[in-house]
Formats: structure tokens, C-alpha cells, sequence
């Protein structure tokens, strides 16, 4: 075990990132001229970075599995971003920001990474506008903000249910203009399946054209992988079909350390499962916390009759109902983190409370809101004395104009009308914090490999607070990594082209290709699917909300087992030469079945429970989370030894000098 | 609920497509119209034929990248949804459903129900964006004050997934209502308004480059878009056209 160096740079935090930018080596014009890059992801992160550091003057490459960059993963955020603008002059600042990001993230991320992020923050919201991203407005043209779970202020910039979509589109508007100005080539329908290392440092990619089946090299000076998370280690999650962990754990092998593994998020809106057949799960903002009560039966009775059927929601009166969240945490309420949140609504389904035909389901109910807003309207439009049904009416069009996307998509896919009904919600699988380590400078253990957005570990400790995901995206990609990589890419300006045609490219290529064809040629008796959801189940049951030793030590049995049956029996139709949608999945599953031991080892071996990962042994008598500060103040960073169940840890310790840490309370 | 389903096959760009019956059981309502397919390819999977590949992606209606002409509707038969949203409770028992790839010259097949709609990526190439740069060190976002109206129909314009339902439901395969979604939502911000002119003037050469019909004001686009997308976009596009095509 080693001691990683995290280069945060010394001095006041408020003065690191502009005195450390004001420090560090630039590339001359010309040079940049003469200097590759290639961006793998083209979401927030990579999207941003990549029009960033085109219009520098680098060349570009980027690289996409979908058929355009606009269809990156990050466009399906919904609520918000967050930015300390203090527009509302509730007393936010730069300080709160980083304070509550800290915090919400249960005292596992660094100072100096959120303190830079939260600096950053309200350049992202000017940035935006001037690129023509349609946020909310008040009635006097100025920039609208709600309120998120964790924080008592309103910085939430957001453009209805549809935030991380128009974040999208303008980061993919800025990559359009550096295409139409010949800065960027973009490889879409591509996908990056090895990393190429030439004399220590990253210096290309393996990828695979999706639509002729053809194994490319593409080589540059750096490499940027901002390929998202790996939620789908857990089969079903909030995530795109394709959304997967394969550059990341293909640079992890590759020599780069991969960060708490184990810090996930289980996000507390989500629909519930419906069945057997389901391919994902679909999240409902966070936002709608801001006016739905969450709920459920106080009697068991009135659970049980609900789950037959035999009762409706609305034939509790108000007594009947337990507002959980409200009871016990009366200060924060609905507002609680995600991580308390999703935990007290297991809480209470495991106790027999829950609703749906499952168990698995809580409500989440606007009437209160729709009253409180039809009064409000009928005041401000001077209707005296208006009748319920006009208070209702009034106050659904309010709940409609904020919220009005997330209600029919809930309407489509519940097939009930949550206006009249309350919402059935329920946990789900969302974002990871964990990922591969990077430094200040977003730089991985591997040279030349930078690592932006949800790809890397760095700013959300043990959980994320909503609206800070598309925040930190797109600060890593239009702000920090184009300061950071210039430092490196400075000495690079003499080295010219890096030639394809040598025994590093060779090795990585003929590698992917024994891959492929041992996959195509296995011919076994099951799909992928059969092995993806098998996983899943291992990940869900074991390693999910809630944790123990003796589960996560049978997880890792499992997980290896799982992964020599595949091995032994997939089966992938067709040929490696075409479009092979079954070869593509292969190739992402075969990886999330090495991720999903280390995923367990890791949270085995994290002997407290902190944000997003409980261990059920160490609780407080209330069943909050037990931090134990004084052993695990730390990032794991696991190395590759050949064997995910068998990787060496490393540790950064974190160190907090502007924070006095505390027992996260939100009572 | 038992079903036939009839889809279209092609092995690749270069060689014909057929449609292919495949007969379906055991689909509940409360599926969506891609896990459904999902059901039907782990079925021929196991036979050992080769699965129906399509496009799809987050499962949600917003990254655009489900397509099919169901029953010849783009997204099939329900309003303002993708097919990933499209639930198997719109269909009967004892249904046939015709699965086909949104056909439109402009959009040629790659595999099965996937086609190519890289032209929609140049027409955005071609102008939709405003040139800033994004150093951050732009004015403060509060001193560019919208009227909410224009805020919020810009907004709606650009709500647009460019999945291409306009272009499948258009007998002219028109790209009208897509280009006129991005122009029009820079067209209604004051930010938009300095590169108005040569936006649109190259936008829209570019839509007819790529071999993409002319509007004849059917609205069939409006009727099958997804995200209900208004025909108002497509006047404004014509107004902000000629107006520019007098000033150039």
C-alpha cells in the first residue's frame, strides 16, 4: 500500500485554483496546432471539454457509442444545476456551496476539488445563457431557482423537467461549432475498447466502429474519458441501455486506480418496478420533493389492504397516514438528502408499510401542494370565496407548468393520473460517485489519461447532492480540465504525431480482437441478458441500500462464479464484422462482472457506513449512519492486479482544514 | 396477449430488406413497446436466429434515439411519446403490428429498424449555435434579462430529441419542423438575434443539401412529433428566412 498524492495545491482554499492557474505551463497558440486529443463521451463532461479545448486550438477527436453526441446520457437530468449565484439573496455563497456539497457528500471528498467546483459554479450559469440554454424565468425575464434536498438555500437553476437536455444541447451546440470549423472529428457509433500506452504515458485508443464492425487505432497526445458511470453493474438503474463502465475499467486494467467503488446512489424517486420484463427503471426529479409529501399507511392494515387492492390512497384520511420523512427529520422534511431519503423509505417498506402489489413503494403526493397553490392563484386573480373544485383547478395548473413533463411521463408508464392519485415511488440505482481516481488536475495514475464527470471520484464523497452531477460535469470539461491538461500537454509540443503503426497499437488491437472473437465463438446456451440480470440481482440484493459483511463476502463468491459461467456459456449471435448489438453488450457485461467483485470488495472492506454506502453493523440507535472518522477518513484506490478479487489498496488520506467535521444531521 | 408481429429485416445497407412474421405470446399490458421487442429477441436468441437490432437508448422519451414506424406511425399509435414510452396497453389481443424503419431518403438504413440520421447532426453543424466562447468570461447571466414568454416558447422549441418523427411522418420527408425547432429557439433570445441571419440562410441550405423534401403544409410533423413541437415554428422559420434572404 502507497500513499497517493492528490497535488492539491498549498496556500488559502479560497486562493488555490487562481493561484495554482496562474502558475502552471501554457501551450503557445501555435503549438496547439501540433497537439491530439481524444475525448471518449460526449455528455456534459465530454462535451464540454472537447468544444473547450477545440476552440483552444487542439485537434479533437471524440467518440460516441450512440449515433450522435446529443444523445449522451446526460440529457435525461432533469432537475437542475446548481450554482452560487445567490440570485435569491437567501444567503448563499461560494462557501455554502462547498460546505453543503462537503457535508451532503458525508465528509468523504476533498476540500480543494469542491471548493474549485463550487468556485466555478456561477461561470457554468453565464456560460450557459450566453449560449442560448432556456432556463426558467420569473415574470421580470430574470433567471428562476428552486430548492433541493440537503441545503437551505434556492440555487437550483433549471429549465423544467428538462435540465440535463438543455445542458446537453448547448455543450453539443458549442462541439457543433468547433465541427463546422474543422477542430473537432467526431467518431460517433464508436466504441473506445482499449487504451494505448506508449512508453508509460496514455497515448491512444482501440475503438470499434459500430456500424461496420471495424477495430480502429486512434492515437493523440492525451486522453480524456468522460464516459459516465456504472449504475448498470446493477442491471436495472435510471441509466441509458448502453450506459457502461467499459473505457473506465479498461484504463483501470491499464494501470489507473479505481475510487470507491462502493459509493452509489439510490436515488429515493423512482417508479416502481413493474415486473419481470423490465429494462430500466425511470427516475422522477428530485424536485418534486419541493412540493410532494412523501407517505405511507400508518397502520399495517391499511398497507395490506392497499397491496390487495382492496383500499385506495385516498380513502386514508390524514391521521391515517405516516409523513415518515416529515416526523423524523422535521427540519430538513421532504428536503433530506437522497441517501436518507431512499433509506427510510426501505426503512418502512422492509417494515411491512409499503404500497403497490410489490411492498416496494411509497407515495409521493402533491394535494397539499395543489391546495396551497389554488388558494395562492385564487388570491392573486381576486376570486373570493372560490369553491374546492376551482381551488383544485387552479392549483393544477400550477403544479402543471412546473412539473408538467414528469407527470405525463409518470401517466404513460403507471397508467394513472398522479394529479388525482398520489405517486407510487421507489429507490433506484442512479449515479456512482465512486470512479477512477484522478488528482487535482483530474489526472489519473496513468499520464496523459484524464478522467471528467461522473467517470472520475473526486467531488461527491460518500453522496451527491441533486443538481450538483450537471454542475460538476460541466465545470470539469469547460473549465478545469483545459487549465489542467495545457500543464501536461506543454511538454509535448516537440513530439509531433504519435505513429499507429507500432507494438504498443499492435498488442492493444490483437488483444480487443481475441476478445471479440472469443465472445462470437463461445456459442454458448445463454443470452447476455440472462448473465447482465443474474448480476443484477447479486448486486441489488448484496451490495445495495443497505449492506453486511456476510452478504458482500457471498456477493464476491457469486460475482466470480457468475463471471466463469459467462465465460463458459454466453452466447453472441452473429459476426464481428456488421452491427452486432448482442457483441456490444457482451463486451460491456464481461466488465461489469470484474467491476461488480471489486464493487463488493470495496464495501466490504469499508468498515462504517457513510452517505450512500451502509453497512448494517455499523448504525446508530436510530438507524442513522455510523461514520468512523478516525479509520476511514480516506479514498480507497484500488490497483489492478490482474484479479478484481484480488486488487491492492491505496490510500488518500483526506484531510479536512476549513470544515470542522461533524455527524451529518439532518433532524 | 398474443400477437404477430410483421418487421422489417436487412442485413445492411447495401443489400434488400423484407418484412419477416414473427409470431409473439405472453405480452402484458404494462410493458413498453421496446421491452416487448426485448422479449421477442431473447426468443431468438435462444432459437439461435439473429435478434432484431433497433435504436434505443435511455428509455425515457428524451434522448431520441428510439425510431419506428409502428402501423406506419412514427412512434406508433399514441400522442406525445417515443416508442420506448410506448406502452403494449394501446394494443389488443390478437394484433398485428407492421414494425418498419422511418423511411426518408435522407435517413438510409443501416440494419433492420436502424437508420442513419447524421444529416439532422450537419443541419446543426451548419449554424445551430451561438458563437461564445465557453472561457466562462462571458457578462453575468442576470444582465441578459428574457421576457418570460419568449423564454418559454424558445424553451419549448428546443425541447425538440431529434429522433426524426417529423421527417418519418412527412410525405415529402420534410425536415421543416426540426430545422425551424433550433432556429427558432435562438431566433426568440436576444442572445440568438446577432447571428440570425446567416443561421438560418445556412441552416436551412443545409437541410436541402442533404436531400430532405419541401413543406407543404400538411402538419402531419406537428401530429406525430413526440414532444409536441408547433407547426408556429416552422412560420417563424419562414418569416426569419425571407427576411434574411432580403437582407443578404
Amino acid at each position: 500500500m502507497s500513499t497517493l498524492d492528490s497535488k492539491i495545491p498549498k496556500g488559502p482554499l479560497a486562493d488555490k485554483w487562481t493561484n495554482y492557474k496562474n502558475e502552471i505551463n501554457l501551450v503557445n497558440p501555435a503549438n496547439k496546432r501540433n497537439i491530439d486529443v481524444i475525448v471518449v463521451g460526449t455528455g456534459l463532461a465530454g462535451g464540454s471539454a472537447a468544444a473547450t479545448l477545440a476552440e483552444l486550438g487542439y485537434n479533437v477527436k471524440t467518440f460516441c457509442y450512440q449515433d450522435s453526441p446529443r444523445r449522451a446520457h446526460s440529457i435525461a437530468a432533469q432537475g437542475g444545476i446548481n450554482a452560487a449565484k445567490n440570485y435569491q439573496g437567501d444567503g448563499d455563497s461560494n462557501y455554502r456551496l462547498f460546505y453543503d456539497t462537503v457535508k451532503g457528500g458525508d465528509y468523504r471528498s476533498r476540500e480543494g476539488n469542491v471548493y474549485r467546483l463550487a468556485e466555478v459554479s456561477a461561470n457554468i450559469i453565464d456560460q450557459c445563457v450566453a449560449q442560448g440554454v432556456p432556463f426558467a424565468r420569473e415574470y421580470g425575464g430574470y433567471l428562476d431557482n428552486r430548492s433541493f434536498g440537503g441545503v437551505l438555500v434556492s440555487r437550483t437553476f433549471y429549465a423544467k423537467g428538462q435540465t440535463g437536455q438543455q445542458l446537453l444541447l448547448g455543450a453539443y451546440s458549442a462541439m457543433n461549432r468547433q465541427i463546422n470549423r474543422g477542430k473537432i472529428t467526431p467518431y460517433n457509433r464508436h466504441e473506445m475498447l482499449d487504451l494505448v500506452i506508449v512508453d508509460g504515458k496514455a497515448r491512444g485508443i482501440i475503438a470499434r466502429n459500430l456500424v461496420t464492425g471495424e477495430i480502429e487505432r486512434h492515437s493523440a497526445h492525451a486522453v480524456v474519458i468522460a464516459s459516465g458511470g456504472y449504475g448498470n453493474a446493477f442491471f436495472l438503474s435510471t441509466n441509458a441501455m448502453g450506459s457502461n463502465v467499459t473505457a473506465s475499467w479498461k484504463i483501470h486494467k491499464r494501470g489507473a486506480y479505481f475510487a470507491n467503488p462502493c459509493y452509489t446512489q439510490i436515488h429515493p424517486t423512482c417508479i416502481p418496478v413493474s415486473g419481470e420484463h423490465q429494462s430500466k427503471l425511470t427516475l422522477m426529479s428530485e424536485s418534486l420533493r419541493n412540493d410532494g409529501r412523501i407517505w405511507v399507511p400508518k397502520k399495517k392494515e391499511d398497507a395490506e389492504a392497499i397491496r390487495q387492492g382492496k383500499k385506495k390512497p385516498l380513502d386514508l384520511s390524514e391521521q391515517e397516514r405516516d409523513y415518515y420523512l416529515e416526523r423524523r427529520y422535521p427540519s430538513f422534511g421532504n428536503l433530506v438528502p437522497r441517501d436518507v431519503a431512499s433509506r427510510a423509505a426501505k426503512e418502512r417498506c422492509d417494515a411491512g408499510f409499503g404500497v403497490n402489489k410489490t411492498g416496494q413503494a411509497v407515495y409521493l403526493d402533491f394535494a397539499s401542494a395543489i391546495q396551497r397553490f389554488g388558494k395562492e392563484q385564487a388570491g392573486i386573480n381576486g376570486i373570493e370565496s372560490p369553491s374546492a373544485e376551482e381551488i383544485i383547478k387552479l392549483g393544477t395548473q400550477v403544479i402543471e407548468n412546473k412539473y408538467g413533463n414528469l407527470f405525463q411521463m409518470y401517466e404513460k408508464i403507471v397508467d394513472e393520473n398522479p394529479y388525482v392519485t398520489p405517486m407510487m415511488i421507489y429507490p433506484a440505482v442512479h449515479y456512482t460517485m465512486g470512479g477512477v481516481w484522478v488528482d487535482y488536475n483530474l489526472q489519473s495514475t496513468i499520464p496523459g489519461c484524464y478522467v471528467t464527470g461522473e467517470a472520475n471520484f473526486s467531488d461527491h464523497g460518500a453522496n451527491r447532492l441533486g443538481a450538483s452531477a450537471l454542475m460538476q460535469g460541466l465545470a470539469d470539461g469547460y473549465f478545469v480540465l483545459p487549465y489542467t491538461i495545457g500543464d501536461y500537454l506543454s511538454k509535448d509540443i516537440k513530439t509531433g504525431k504519435i505513429p499507429t503503426d507500432t507494438k504498443e497499437f499492435d498488442e492493444a488491437e490483437n488483444k480487443i480482437r481475441e476478445l471479440l472473437e472469443k465472445l462470437i465463438n463461445n456459442k454458448g446456451t445463454h443470452s447476455v441478458d440472462y448473465f447482465h440480470k443474474k448480476l443484477g440481482h447479486i448486486m441489488w440484493d448484496k451490495c445495495g441500500m443497505a449492506r453486511n459483511a456476510e452478504d458482500l463476502k457471498s456477493a464476491m463468491v457469486e460475482i466470480r462464479a457468475l463471471r466463469e459461467e459467462f465465460w463458459k456459456d454466453v452466447k453472441v449471435p452473429g459476426g464481428m464484422d456488421e452491427m452486432n448489438a448482442e457483441l456490444e453488450k457482451a463486451t460491456r457485461v464481461a466488465d461489469f462482472l470484474e467491476l461488480g467483485e471489486l464493487f463488493a470488495k470495496d464495501a466490504l472492506h469499508r468498515n462504517e457506513s457513510c452517505g450512500g454506502h451502509f453497512r448494517e453493523e455499523y448504525q446508530t440507535e436510530e438507524g442513522e449512519a455510523l461514520r468512523d472518522d478516525e479509520n476511514f477518513m480516506y479514498v480507497a484506490a484500488w490497483e489492478y492486479t490482474g484479479d478484481p478479487g484480488n486488487e491492492v489498496l491505496h490510500k488518500e488520506e483526506l484531510e479536512y482544514e476549513n470544515i470542522e467535521v461533524k455527524s451529518r444531521s439532518y433532524k | 396477449m398474443k400477437l404477430t408481429l410483421k418487421i422489417w429485416r436487412q442485413k445492411n445497407a447495401a443489400t434488400k430488406g423484407e418484412l419477416k412474421t414473427y409470431p409473439i405470446d405472453g405480452i402484458e399490458g404494462d410493458m413498453s413497446f421496446l421491452e416487448m421487442l426485448d422479449v421477442l429477441n431473447e426468443g431468438l436468441i435462444n432459437k439461435g436466429e439473429e435478434p432484431v437490432v433497433f435504436d434505443h437508448d435511455c428509455r425515457e422519451g428524451i434522448c431520441g434515439s428510439c425510431s419506428l414506424q409502428i402501423n406506419g406511425e412514427p412512434h406508433g399509435p399514441d400522442r406525445l411519446v417515443t416508442t420506448c414510452q410506448l406502452h403494449m396497453r394501446m394494443f389488443k389481443d390478437g394484433d398485428t403490428i407492421v414494425i418498419e424503419p422511418f423511411r426518408a431518403k435522407a435517413f438510409p438504413v443501416i440494419k433492420d429498424l436502424v437508420v442513419d440520421r447524421s444529416s439532422f447532426d450537419r443541419i446543426q453543424q451548419a449554424g445551430g449555435y451561438i458563437s461564445v466562447n465557453t472561457s466562462g468570461n462571458t457578462i453575468d447571466a442576470n444582465t441578459i434579462p428574457v421576457n418570460k414568454q419568449d423564454a418559454d416558447e424558445s424553451f419549448n422549441a428546443a425541447t425538440c430529441i431529434g429522433c426524426g418523427a417529423c421527417v418519418a411522418a412527412c410525405k415529402n420527408a420534410s425536415a421543416m419542423l426540426f430545422t425551424a425547432a433550433k432556429v427558432s429557439q435562438f431566433a426568440l433570445l436576444p442572445q440568438g438575434r446577432i447571428e440570425a441571419t446567416e443561421r438560418v440562410l445556412n441552416m436551412v441550405a443545409q437541410m436541402d443539401k442533404e436531400g430532405f423534401g419541401n413543406c407543404t403544409n400538411t402538419g402531419a410533423c406537428e401530429i406525430e412529433c413526440p414532444k409536441g413541437i408547433s407547426l408556429e415554428n416552422i412560420a417563424r422559420m419562414n418569416r426569419e428566412y425571407l427576411s434574411a434572404s432580403l437582407k443578404g
